[in-house]
């Protein structure tokens, strides 16, 4: 039920807590951390940085969240989005999902996460030895999120 | 009409954003993206490919052949690559 999209780093472990705490009804959670990787396409990558459509981000975000909201029973959904410079190892985005039961949870996570990096509006600028560079979205990203489709 | 450019849109045009009064014969994406391509040769580069130039209509993701009216806030950018 929450959609944060901010520069700051966040602490995994505390947003789990606070997602848990005195919730004795949810019987599992699952957690996706996404990552800034250190190569990409055969190239060393020094930093990322991360732009994004301010207003679009945060609509689209809580439209797929209401979407996985109706399609599994979740007790709690969290998505963390971070933009601006990261660097290798820096984390980039949380998805976090609660339910009474893990099917839901595992199924509504990887749903989210899927169906973000095809909808949400960001965009990846990726530093190199060759300078800087717009990433490329990928086919396969597309392929991920076309297999939660279903007809309506 | 607001027009915003992000990512490599934003850079090979130049600017983040405009503001245009759109023409008359212009009702959807398509004709709009047409005729945002003659108002600079860096316009033109940039929106060459339409696989590439996604478009969204008040915040929401749209096809071309969406209608636009004067007061909408159209963002045109490349395919997203969060996550």
């Amino acid at each position: 039920m929450t959609v944060k999209v901010q520069r700051e780093d966040f602490d995994v472990g505390a947003e789990l807590a606070a997602m848990t705490a005195g919730r004795t009804s949810i019987g599992g959670v699952t957690l996706f951390v996404g990552l800034v990787r250190d190569m990409a396409g055969g190239e060393a990558v020094s930093a990322m940085t991360l732009e994004h459509y301010p207003g679009m981000t945060e609509k689209q975000l809580e439209a797929i969240e209401a979407e996985a909201r109706g399609r599994w029973p979740l007790d709690d959904v969290l998505i963390i989005h971070r933009h601006g410079r990261l660097e290798p190892g820096d984390q980039i985005v949380l998805v976090a999902t609660a339910s009474a039961h893990r099917q839901a949870a595992f199924d509504g996570c990887h749903f989210l996460i899927d169906w973000l990096k095809t909808k949400a509006p960001f965009w990846k600028l990726e530093a190199t030895p060759a300078g800087e560079r717009w990433v490329e979205a990928k086919e396969s990203d597309d392929e991920a999120a076309s297999r939660w489709a279903r007809d309506a | 009409m607001k027009i915003l450019y992000f990512a490599w849109l934003r850079t090979k045009i130049g600017i983040p954003s405009e503001t245009v009064e759109l023409p008359s014969g212009v009702t959807d994406v398509g004709g709009l993206v047409d005729w945002l391509k003659t108002r600079s040769p860096r316009h033109a580069e940039a929106l060459a490919n339409s696989k590439v130039v996604k478009v969204a209509v008040n915040q929401e993701h749209v096809p071309y052949d969406h209608p636009v009216a004067a007061t909408d806030e159209v963002a045109l950018f490349p395919p997203v690559t969060g996550g």
